[in-house]
Formats: structure tokens, C-alpha cells, sequence
């Protein structure tokens, strides 16, 4: 994978609303390290090794990688302070 | 927002390939049956898995080409030069052919048909795919929200779907389509080849700014290169609604 071919969120939204369960590419990240907050499918997300890296749009800060096991989705989150998840009313 | 087709369990179902179609020299438009398909919006992406005789898997995502309709699912795919996924479906591929979707997924850049703020759709290349799904929706559904496409495409010979958006802007009912080729212009063309710029927007005929909403798809270069441009024509930034995908697609 060479710099710069990234997509964008929605190559990783069918892995991450396979984990939620729920539409995620609407939801709402803010980044870890510059504290920008912008919809999950403004993520950079490069997706051409084993698993997925989504990086912030605007510091490149890794903000998830994803990862897809037979059995599971591994997601590793700590690049972003926050996921705000639009959820229908319970 | 529609919530039916955005907020179901999304996982992976079995596909058959019902139907192929050549679009142009290097792009192929693939029709598959998903049984048990939930329906999906226009805008929306899938994600394909193919798995080989020895079991190697891949996979990667599409934008959906067709509006809603049943269990049946088109993608348009391009062929590209180091597209694993692309280059096997484009050369390879056919009816009878078994894959595995997972989808709908992607609730921001869509388009459904109960809006009717007008709607201005910039494609770059194979960025018009989805945007298509909008304006074939808009067609099946009866809509009349004014829509105008600006598709900038190297060349003539490259463009997708050049008759049915022929047909469609015929048919009036408030669509404009303007293709602006960057590279060589069939004959005739008065608009001097060359990539999109001001005078593009300003003659969609759509009022600039304000109400509107815009939707752009293409290579990352041409996504932030209009989004510049709508900003300086009065679109509010939180009106525009961008797609970009990688150099090379996949």
C-alpha cells in the first residue's frame, strides 16, 4: 500500500454495521488527537492490507482499525474520544 | 431520515449473477439476485465477496448502480490496472456466477424520493454510479425535485450510461445533464475541453447556493477541487454531501 490510496468511510461501514449492528457511517467521531469531529464516512480508510485503518481527515490520526475473524470484528478505538451513533428513538 | 433500509442487521447474503452488460470498453455493469435483500436507498454502498475454488477470499465496496427493486442488485464496476476484485469481475464474471453481499450500508450520501429540494449531482469517472442510482430512482419513483448533472469524463468514449441520460433529460420534468469532457469533445461540443470549473456550476440553472443541495463523487483530487468551487458559488458546506474513493478503485 503506498500513501495517499485511501477511500472513504463507507468502504468500512458494511464491516462496522456488521459489529453494531446499526448504520455507523453517519455517526459522529471526534478525533483523538485534534479533538475535529466529522461523520465516521469522512474517515480516510485504507483498506488494502488484512484488516481496515481509518485515519482523521484532517491530522491523519489513526482514529479505528478494524479487523474481521472468522468469528469476529476486533475494532481498536483509542485514537478517537469519542462515537456519537444516531439511534432510533427505544 | 428513512430509517427501513439504513437500520437492519447487515450481513452477509448469498448472490447469484443474473445478468451482464458492457458499458463502455472497460467498465461492465453486473446485475445479481440477493435473495432476502432488504431493499436499499439510492446512494448507498455493498460490499462484495468473492471466494475462490481453493478458498481465498476478497472483498471490497461498491456503489449500487439500480434503485430499489426487489432482490435485484446492479453494480457498475470499472476495470483497474491493480483492482484484484474489479479486473476478476470485469474480464471473468457471469450470469450463474455466485458472490456474497453484504449491504446496504452508507446513510449519508443518499437521495430519497420524498425530498424535493433541488438537487445538483458533480460526478468525476466512475463517480457517476451512484449518482445514476439517484437520478433512476427519482426517474422510477415520478419525482419532479429539479436535479442537473455535471459529469466530467476524460472522453466521449468513457462515458457511462450516455444514452439513458440522453432519454432521461429528454424526457424533461426538470433534469439537466451536461457532460464535460476534460480530455477530447465529440464534435460540435461548444464548452472547450478541459476540467470543471466556475462556468460549469453557474449553468446548471440551479440557483446558486442556497436551497440546494449537491452531491459529489469522484477521485479524492476532483471531490475537493468542486467542493472548493460550490463553496465559492454560495453552497453551504453542510449542503454538500461528498463520496470520494481512491486512485486507483478497486
Amino acid at each position: 500500500m503506498s500513501d495517499g490510496e485511501y477511500v472513504d468511510g463507507n468502504a468500512a461501514a458494511g464491516m462496522l454495521a456488521e459489529a453494531f449492528r446499526t448504520e455507523v457511517s453517519t455517526a459522529t467521531v471526534t478525533c483523538g488527537n485534534c479533538g475535529r469531529s466529522g461523520r465516521f464516512a469522512d474517515r480516510h480508510v485504507y483498506d488494502r492490507g488484512p484488516g481496515l485503518v481509518a485515519r482523521c481527515p484532517h491530522c491523519g490520526e489513526v482514529n479505528a482499525r478494524m479487523v474481521r475473524t472468522p468469528t469476529d470484528v476486533w475494532l481498536e478505538l483509542h485514537g478517537s474520544t469519542s462515537w456519537r451513533i444516531p439511534a432510533p428513538p427505544a | 431520515m428513512t430509517q427501513t433500509a439504513t437500520q437492519r442487521p447487515v450481513h452477509w447474503r448469498p448472490a447469484r449473477v443474473a445478468e451482464v452488460r458492457e458499458e463502455t470498453a472497460t467498465t461492465r455493469t453486473i446485475a445479481f439476485d440477493v435473495p432476502g435483500w432488504p431493499g436499499h436507498v439510492a446512494g448507498q454502498h455493498v460490499d462484495v465477496r468473492l471466494t475462490a475454488e481453493d478458498g481465498y477470499q476478497a472483498e471490497r465496496s461498491y456503489s449500487i448502480a439500480s434503485p430499489p427493486d426487489g432482490h435485484r442488485v446492479e453494480l457498475t464496476i470499472q476495470r483497474v490496472p491493480d483492482g484484484e476484485l474489479s479486473s476478476y469481475m470485469c474480464a471473468e464474471m457471469r450470469a450463474g456466477d455466485e458472490a456474497e453481499l453484504r449491504g446496504p450500508v452508507g446513510g449519508w450520501f443518499v437521495w430519497h424520493p420524498e425530498e424535493s429540494t433541488p438537487v445538483l449531482l458533480v460526478a468525476g469517472g466512475s463517480g457517476v454510479v451512484p449518482l445514476m442510482a439517484m437520478l433512476r430512482e427519482r426517474a422510477r419513483a415520478g419525482s419532479t425535485a429539479p436535479f442537473s448533472l455535471l459529469y466530467s469524463v476524460r472522453n466521449p468514449e468513457v462515458a457511462l450510461y450516455a444514452g439513458e441520460l440522453d432519454a432521461l433529460a429528454r424526457d424533461g420534468g426538470g433534469l439537466d445533464v451536461s457532460l464535460l469532457f476534460s480530455d477530447a469533445a465529440p464534435e460540435g461540443t461548444t464548452r472547450p475541453v478541459g476540467r470543471i470549473r466556475p462556468d460549469d456550476l453557474a449553468g446548471t440553472g440551479l440557483p446558486a447556493g442556497s436551497a440546494g443541495r449537491a452531491y459529489v463523487c469522484g477521485p479524492t483530487a476532483f471531490v475537493e477541487a468542486v467542493a472548493g468551487l460550490l463553496a465559492d458559488h454560495g453552497y453551504d458546506p453542510s449542503n454538500v454531501r461528498t463520496e470520494r474513493f481512491g486512485p486507483t478503485g478497486g
